[in-house]
């Protein structure tokens, strides 16, 4: 803010003509407007622009072959008066749940774990490395390599035969809410690690010494101390998980082998059908959904205080 | 795991509970991947599961002859071509932009919670939104236009966030020094401001590349007639059934990790480079 002006009296020191610091000061009130430009115009083109696009289509009209522009409701009666979306939407939010849930207590401990046990700053670097490093490889990749561990015939079946825990193998283990749940987990968590990681990092341990010194049980500074003061990074990991999971169709198509549907998944189907109009409708209602769950978890925290 | 040292106290019982918790974290993070990195390397004769029916890299030639793969070599060149150009404009865009919020200017608020609303929006929307907007009109969808927009949806919101923790911790005193030794706005960013950033940029650069390489969802309505890598794997994963799949995978995720190693060795190459010029200062002329 200050940072440009400061330079002006400086310059005239050098005995610049008059006109010059009235340039400078005007090069220095359009400068962030001219750095933010490219951003901000890309924002415009690719995101803003498509969204007001959907909206647009999903008022359209369409048969077998084109849309046609139109402006009707059908697309949003048909969509809301179908008992099939309302089970989509729960079974989606159903995921999204299970998976919030599951992520946050893996992703909690691992992150409180590193943060206020691991004592020296190399380890916590390099278990928050170690722990990093697979969030790198392709997210389809690392779906499908459930599948040889989960299958009929898979790691797990086998060595629980062998070990003589189960007579026949476990048929829930693949193409089932489980491994869709399950694969969801493997592929976000490390969003919920992250944020926590760092929230956790920012406490002042002295509070933590406070604590105990006032006579806290390590149980009573874990709920009065350090989940309180975790909150933000709780918030910006739940609105990751929740967002990710809501909009996802490739996971739940390939993990529950085509046994069961989310509102990504009607989308890209209705896509693959050519029928834009109706997966508009239902993109801005899941739109929508979205947006209202996360502006619910941001009552929570202010994340731009947070950054 | 850290080693108790001498003189410390001894770790509670809650240390070896959690960091249990935290093996089989690891665990439960790895285990899937080696299998499949075990299972690329199957017999010319072996199935998509255990036992492994003798060792060979018969999968990975077979990767390579493109018979019923489909064109494997041409979508992973798209794939690392259109990764670079995003990483290229993701660095370009929000190091300007990073630059540009440290000032107070009007719209900020506006821009802010654009990029995050970016994050927040579903990929396939955006993939959607975009496909439909060059349908109406009247350009063709391309991996290098609007799969390009489309994924700096998404890696420029990351960018700019990192770029807001770069400068909330950067310290300013660099800067007004330089400027009272009469460097011009540019020289101060040149010659002070970018080489004291440079770490992070490259994690932004790191960070625009992978997300760009492996995205599928925004990909998916943008791309146009020639598929990339994530496309061309998703479509192996609905029609392929020998481990060929496998040996797919094994090699992105090497290429992977080659990706990062290189990243780490050029953070750990400007700090070394830093901590041998930046001893001058004071060491008089």
């Amino acid at each position: 803010m200050t940072g440009q002006t400061q330079t002006l009296p400086a310059q005239r020191r050098e005995g610049a003509t008059s006109k010059r610091p009235d340039r400078t000061r005007l090069a220095a009130a359009v400068a962030p407007y001219l750095q933010v430009a490219p951003l901000t115009l890309t924002f415009a083109v690719f995101l803003l622009v498509p969204i007001a696009t959907i909206i647009v289509v999903s008022f359209w009209d369409y048969d077998s072959i084109r849309v046609i522009p139109d402006f009707m409701l059908l697309n949003y009666e048909e969509l809301l008066t179908s008992p099939v979306t309302w089970q989509i939407y729960l079974n989606t939010l159903k995921y999204a749940a299970l998976t919030w849930a599951l992520t946050l207590g893996i992703g909690f401990t691992v992150a409180y774990f590193l943060a206020f046990h691991v004592r020296s700053l190399t380890w916590q670097i390099t278990l928050f490395m170690i722990c990093t490093i697979p969030f790198w490889t392709s997210n389809i990749i690392r779906m499908i390599s459930w599948i040889p561990f989960l299958g009929r015939n898979g790691l797990l079946n086998s060595t629980l035969l062998a070990m003589g825990v189960i007579d026949q193998p476990l048929e829930f283990l693949l193409f089932s809410d489980f491994s869709v749940v399950l694969a969801f987990v493997h592929l976000y968590v490390l969003f919920m690690v992250v944020p926590i990681f760092n929230s956790m990092m920012r406490i002042d341990r002295a509070l933590v010494e406070a604590a105990v010194d006032a006579g806290a049980t390590g149980w009573q500074v874990l709920t009065n101390v350090v989940i309180p003061l975790s909150k933000p990074g709780i918030a910006i990991g739940s609105i990751f998980v929740v967002t990710l999971v809501m909009g996802d169709f490739i996971t739940v198509r390939l993990m529950s082998g085509g046994q069961s549907a989310s509102v990504g998944l009607m989308m890209a189907n209705q896509i693959s059908l050519l029928q834009y109009p109706a997966a508009a409708a239902n993109a801005v209602v899941l739109l929508l959904v979205v947006l209202i769950m996360v502006a619910l978890m941001l009552r929570v925290v202010d994340i731009r205080k947070e950054l | 795991m850290a080693k108790p040292r001498r003189g410390r106290e001894p770790r509670p019982l809650g240390f070896y509970l959690l960091a249990g918790f935290f093996g089989l974290f690891v665990l439960f993070l790895y285990g899937p991947i080696a299998t499949i990195v075990i299972l690329s390397f199957q017999g010319p004769n072996g199935g998509l599961t255990f036992p492994m029916n003798g060792v060979s890299t018969h999968w990975f030639h077979n990767l390579f002859e493109q018979q019923a793969v489909g064109d494997f070599g041409g979508a992973l060149t798209r794939s690392l071509t259109l990764g670079l150009i995003v990483m290229v404009v993701t660095v370009l865009f929000s190091v300007a932009a990073g630059l540009g919020f440290r000032h107070r200017f009007r719209g900020s608020g506006v821009v802010f919670y654009i990029a995050v609303a970016s994050l927040i929006v579903p990929s396939i929307l955006v993939s959607l939104g975009i496909g439909l907007m060059f349908n109406i009109v009247g350009f063709e969808p391309n991996w290098n236009s609007s799969a390009l927009g489309a994924h700096l949806t998404w890696t420029l919101p990351f960018g700019l966030l990192i770029m807001f923790a770069i400068f909330n911790r950067f310290d300013r005193a660099y800067e007004e020094a330089a400027r009272d030794l009469g460097a011009t706005p540019w020289q101060t960013i040149r010659f002070v401001v970018l080489p004291i950033i440079a770490p992070s940029v490259i994690g932004i650069a790191l960070f625009g590349f992978t997300l760009s390489y492996d995205e599928f969802a925004r990909t998916l309505m943008t791309a146009g007639s020639f598929n990339t890598l994530p496309l061309e794997i998703y479509g192996m994963t609905t029609n392929v059934t020998t481990p060929v799949l496998y040996a797919l995978g094994t090699l992105t995720t090497a290429l992977s990790f080659l990706v990062i190693l290189g990243a780490l060795g050029a953070v750990l190459l400007v700090q070394r480079r830093r901590a041998r010029q930046g001893s001058d200062a004071g060491g008089g002329v």
